[in-house]
């Protein structure tokens, strides 16, 4: 028998506290380069050009400064995949990751936004914490960690819809594009969208969640969903949302979409909406 | 892009009419911070008739929550929260003396109407650009309301802080007019102009 390789929760904590930390003020290259691109390049609008270069000017200055991107540092959210040889030493894995986020906020000076009860006191808890945790159970030995700062401006414009088996492809690049048409400003366009179909309700949102972090350029494997990224990327720029809202050719860098099967009866689709600055980072250990 | 101007905050009526949707400009002065909870609290204050933190007459809003001061610093990162949020607080604000809101997104009409009878500007930094907005901020202290955390209502000194006009005193609208320029029908013709 397999011996299981051991991890100390104590690695873990300092990985997702590292994480977030470069994640909260470095932005990864290939989204500064679309940037860039979509300035020099694609844009026409002033306005817009004057959006983007503020917005790249201050990837600038927070990396060399340190400073988060953006004020608003958001949830945590870990996706992490756990390889079934791994067992964990020196504690329990939630607190571990929590602990993480924890000492990134505090010593990263980044606001806690997370409120204990989302309904009636809302009251801060003060760390950060709790994270919103995904687990998946995997082969190997290895333990991969996957972390999002999620901020609520771009989120709160997401959406839901179940379509029936009788609706194509097209009704759900119309459902992208009206999803983008009515955040409008409000998500700090340039979006990244991340498009979840087919599963569940929530897998369906957990699928658009990792969906908002593939690369720049990044194409489904069916040639048939890298079409409809494609097409509901023309579709959503056609709007003319712009930079910041302000009018312009350049609404979203990007369309991710994922799939899973799904029920003979319905197909949730999930549209979760990233604000420019897509703020990710993962390690493998 | 080139500037239009320099505003100096407070705020006169001679300089809202002056600005127009779409301008560029800077601003400089003491501007304060308020967001959702610090809203709620003064629409609050109002309704019991309690004294406000600070006189609104000629005031600018910014609605943000700054994340922590780190040491040597005047304060955290500080772009603006979506603004449509405060929207059913503005309109007492406005009616109250407050002449301008710095923020991102839109906003309803009755904020709208509100600003055209008041004579107020909405003005637009750039949402996520938070780190260079925080260079524009000289000085920066609590007013009211710690306890709130990034939410308390703190007065700023900010120098050339870099704003677009997204709304003017006359109801001009560049989150109208801007993207209509850009539009495309399905089939990738360029739409209304």
């Amino acid at each position: 028998m397999k011996v299981p390789r051991e991890i100390d929760l104590s690695l873990v904590t300092e990985a997702v506290k590292g994480l977030l930390i470069k994640a909260n003020i470095s932005i990864g290259q290939d989204i500064y380069n679309a940037l860039v691109h979509a300035r020099d390049r694609v844009e026409e609008s002033p306005v817009g050009k004057y959006v983007l270069d503020q917005i790249i000017r201050n990837h600038d200055i927070a990396r060399s400064d340190q400073m988060p991107i953006c004020q608003d540092t958001g949830m945590a959210v870990v996706f992490t995949d756990i390889g079934q040889e791994v067992v964990f030493r020196g504690g329990n894995l939630v607190q571990a990751i929590n602990s993480g986020v924890e000492e990134a906020y505090r010593e990263g000076f980044f606001r806690r936004s997370v409120v204990a009860d989302p309904l009636f006191d809302r009251k801060n808890t003060g760390t950060n914490t709790p994270a919103v945790i995904h687990t998946r159970i995997v082969p190997g030995d290895r333990m991969t960690l996957l972390v999002t700062p999620k901020g609520f401006g771009s989120e709160n414009m997401s959406a839901l819809k179940m379509f029936t088996p009788a609706e194509g492809p097209e009704k759900v690049r119309d459902f992208i594009k009206e999803t983008v048409a009515a955040a409008g400003p409000n998500p700090c366009p340039p979006t990244i969208v991340g498009v979840g179909i087919g599963g569940t309700v929530e897998a369906a949102a957990i699928m658009a969640k990792r969906a908002t972090l593939y690369p720049i350029g990044r194409r489904n494997t069916d040639s048939r969903y890298a079409a409809l990224e494609i097409e509901s990327l023309a579709a959503v720029n056609d709007l003319g949302i712009g930079p910041g809202g302000l009018g312009g050719r350049v609404t979203c860098l990007d369309v991710h979409i994922d799939f899973a099967p799904g029920h003979i009866a319905g197909t949730p689709v999930v549209v979760n909406i990233c604000c420019h600055a897509s703020r990710h980072a993962e390690v493998t250990i | 892009m080139k500037y239009a101007g320099r505003i100096v905050t407070p705020l006169t009526d001679k300089a809202v009419l002056s600005l127009r949707s779409g301008d560029k400009v800077l601003i400089s002065g003491i501007i304060f911070t308020g967001r959702d909870a610090a809203h709620r609290r003064i629409a609050d204050s109002i309704g019991g008739n309690r004294p406000l933190p600070f006189d609104l007459n000629g005031q600018v809003i910014y609605y943000v929550g700054p994340s922590p001061t780190p040491p040597g610093k005047t304060c955290g990162s500080a772009g603006p929260t979506t603004s449509g949020r405060m929207d059913p607080f503005t309109p007492l604000l406005l009616d109250l003396g407050l002449k301008g809101m710095i923020g991102k997104g839109t906003r309803s009409s009755e904020v709208i109407d509100s600003m055209v009878r008041n004579k107020a500007v909405y003005l637009g930094a750039v949402g996520g650009a938070a780190a260079l907005i925080s260079k524009s901020i000289t000085r920066m202290e609590t007013v009211a309301w710690p306890e709130l955390g990034p939410e308390a209502v703190f007065r700023m000194r900010v120098e050339d802080f870099p704003v677009v006009v997204l709304i003017d005193a006359y109801g001009k609208n560049l989150y109208e007019t801007g993207p209509r320029q850009y539009l495309r029908d399905p089939a990738g013709r360029p739409g209304e102009e």
